[in-house]
């Protein structure tokens, strides 16, 4: 009898003793967090980190409502979501996880190698719809946008269009990987995809934010130099008072290893 | 005491199935109840972001802006006060995040207690300017400053509106006619390919294939209607698209054309799996009696057996045409969505079910984008709702014909 009680004090212990946690929001960064929590928990066995996806928005409200105790963002918290978790006597603290890289893509045969943000702009916003105007072939442009849930549309829209909006009836694909399909097999096409996607299907434009001065190109190596001005940072939020409960992960992310699996996964690392 | 037991358990039986019954249907009620109570709460949104208003200087003229003409505005495409009715200047654009890199968090005080006053002065400063500021920070106090009423969103603009860009800021729009004149155009080149071609191949089992094509060829046309649908959309992107593109030299193949194709594919063994069963369904007797009058075979197929068989022909025919109207991820997959009225085949189109799909994920809940597409999704209910019913009254009209 005193063995089961005691083999259930020991189980309850380790189960409570066990800090459970989790993390919530953008699909961007979710191989990331998942690849992360995995090789956290090897080194910790103590500690259970379970990531979910659902998006940046979800994830700030999930952080409001205390359903989960980290929110990964691919974008910066907005001003209202900072206003609402104020309300509820709550404040986030901020913590940069990685960088990711937006490659602007062309099809292979495409001569054209540079564009400027004005020139982007205008071709994401209607205003240039040929490719001769911008250096290349008398060949109609095809701009790919992602679904309007990303959140690399909001950042896209955000850096280069300068919060105007895109085209009306601009082709949208659903993910990543039909981006790349779509770009590859249509001779006009332009569009833009994170830099770990980057393959030989495609062929990434060099970009110009100082009106043709230089051009840089999207490597892992530019956009650590930040020479390669299309980089947006990956956020963690965490509520100040869990500090104790997640630190050790995020200690654990912004250490070398967990730096390391930020490359692995093709981010950038800080 | 046996007879009773079992009289009992029938009961009981009786019971289960009424309840059964009564609770699906009143399940499907409170569905199209909450349909329609979300989508119709559009037209109580307010055309502008909720919790954000728009201001301008007091000494500009301009009363009232409709959304078109503020997403012209903050598009730049408006760049002059004079196009909407102001003076003959310059329109100067402000958003609300543009006050933190004039000010720095410290300037604006204890919880932002002085950000209302800062942009009032920005407003004050500048006569032409027009600013998108959230609501409990503007500077009401300031006399300098005047809000633009907001008006809700009108039925106009939905049912008429030829612009669907439901993420654009500050005013989004929501114009349906893309997005349901793009779910027609397809459904309808995909029914006008699937038919005939379905009809054939029910023809060709019920009647012509000996037993042994049957016994191979019809599990395997069932076998395509368990294909899951994000698979043909899979095939459509990687083989279909750069089919079509290459061999009709288009600049893109992401197009009409596509999503019909891969629609008539995918109603394809629905239409013939029904339309065959219903025509084997032909009385044998009818069949003899046709052959022993002298009729050939041909004969026998439109004459009875095709006539017989017409209310399951249709049958087919709404339920392709349904699976077309509703079907989501293969069309998301290879049309493209862009949101334009289609004007050819090779345009690319958006439809309502693909629209839903893509955007309902992070539309916040509530919200007008929210409701829209619930709007969306009843427009796409009545839209089957009629195809059902046209098609009952065919069926119903071709039995006191007298067949």
């Amino acid at each position: 009898m005193k063995k089961t009680i005691l083999a259930i004090a020991v189980l309850l212990g380790t189960f409570f003793g066990a800090q459970a946690q989790k993390i919530k929001g953008s699909d961007i960064m979710l191989p990331l967090s998942q690849k992360e929590a995995e090789s956290f928990m090897k080194a910790n066995p103590s500690q259970t980190v379970t990531v979910t996806g659902g998006g940046s928005g979800v994830g700030i409200s999930s952080l409001l409502e205390g359903t989960t105790d980290i929110a990964q963002l691919s974008r910066k918290i907005k001003f209202d979501e900072k206003q609402k978790l104020q309300e509820g006597g709550k404040t986030a603290k901020e913590v940069i996880a990685a960088y990711d890289a937006l490659a602007i893509v062309v099809h292979p045969s495409n001569k054209v190698k540079d564009l400027t943000r004005e020139q982007l702009e205008g071709i994401f916003t209607g205003k240039i719809t040929n490719w001769k105007e911008v250096g290349g072939d008398d060949l109609k442009i095809i701009p790919y946008s992602r679904e309007t849930s990303s959140g690399t549309y909001e950042f896209f829209k955000e850096s280069v269009l300068k919060n105007k909006n895109y085209v009306n009836g601009i082709m949208s694909m659903p993910a990543t990987g039909a981006i790349i399909q779509s770009i590859s097999q249509t001779k006009g096409a332009i569009g833009y995809v994170g830099l770990a996607y980057l393959n030989k299907d495609v062929k990434a434009v060099h970009v110009s934010y100082d009106k043709g001065t230089t051009f840089v190109e999207p490597s892992v190596a530019n956009a650590k130099n930040e020479t390669y001005p299309i980089v947006r940072p990956l956020y963690y939020y965490y509520e100040i008072k869990a500090e104790k409960k997640v630190k050790p992960f995020i200690d654990y992310v912004l250490s070398e290893e967990g730096q390391k699996i930020v490359t692995e996964i093709g981010f950038i690392e800080l | 005491m046996k007879k009773t037991l079992r009289r009992m358990a029938e009961r009981l039986v009786e019971a289960m199935l009424t309840l059964s019954g009564s609770v699906t249907s009143l399940a499907i009620l409170l569905i199209i109840v909450f349909l329609f109570k979300e989508g119709t709460g559009l037209f109580n949104s307010p055309g502008v972001e909720k919790g954000y208003a728009l201001c301008v200087n007091i000494t500009n003229p301009v009363e009232q802006l409709t959304p078109y003409q503020i997403k012209q505005i903050f598009d730049s495409e408006i760049a002059n006060w004079q196009e909407v009715g102001g003076a003959d200047s310059e329109i100067m654009l402000f958003r609300f995040n543009e006050i933190f890199s004039m000010y720095s968090d410290e300037e604006l005080g204890e919880d932002y207690a002085l950000l209302p006053q800062k942009l009032g002065e920005v407003i004050t400063q500048n006569p032409s300017v027009i600013a998108f500021l959230p609501e409990r920070y503007l500077p009401q106090e300031n006399t300098m400053v005047k809000i633009l009423p907001s008006s809700t969103i009108r039925m106009a603009d939905f049912f008429g509106g030829e612009e669907w860009l439901p993420t654009a800021t500050p005013a989004s729009l929501y114009g349906v006619l893309p997005l349901l004149s793009g779910t027609l155009w397809i459904s309808i080149f995909a029914i006008l390919i699937a038919l005939p071609l379905g009809l054939g191949v029910a023809v060709y089992l019920s009647e012509l294939a000996d037993e042994r094509v049957r016994k191979w060829l019809k599990p395997a046309i069932e076998l395509l209607a368990g294909i899951p649908s994000v698979v043909y959309g899979f095939f459509g992107l990687v083989v279909l698209v750069p089919l079509i593109q290459q061999t009709l030299h288009l600049p893109v193949g992401e197009t009409a054309l596509a999503g019909s194709l891969i629609l008539a594919v995918m109603a394809l063994p629905t239409i013939i799996t029904i339309a065959e069963d219903a025509m084997r369904n032909t009385p044998r007797a009818m069949r003899e009696a046709s052959l022993a009058l002298g009729a050939t075979q041909w004969q026998t197929i439109y004459k009875v057996v095709v006539p017989y068989a017409s209310s399951g022909i249709t049958a087919a025919v709404v339920l392709g045409v349904g699976r077309a109207v509703g079907e989501t991820m293969a069309v998301l997959m290879v049309t493209g969505n862009a949101a334009v009225i289609p004007h050819s085949l090779f345009d690319s189109v958006r439809t309502i079910p693909a629209a839903i799909a893509a955007e309902l994920g992070e539309a916040p809940a509530g919200g007008a984008h929210y409701q829209a597409l619930f709007l969306l999704g009843c427009i796409l209910f009545i839209l089957t709702m009629l195809i059902s019913a046209s098609a009952e009254i065919i069926n119903k009209r071709k039995y006191s014909n007298g067949i």
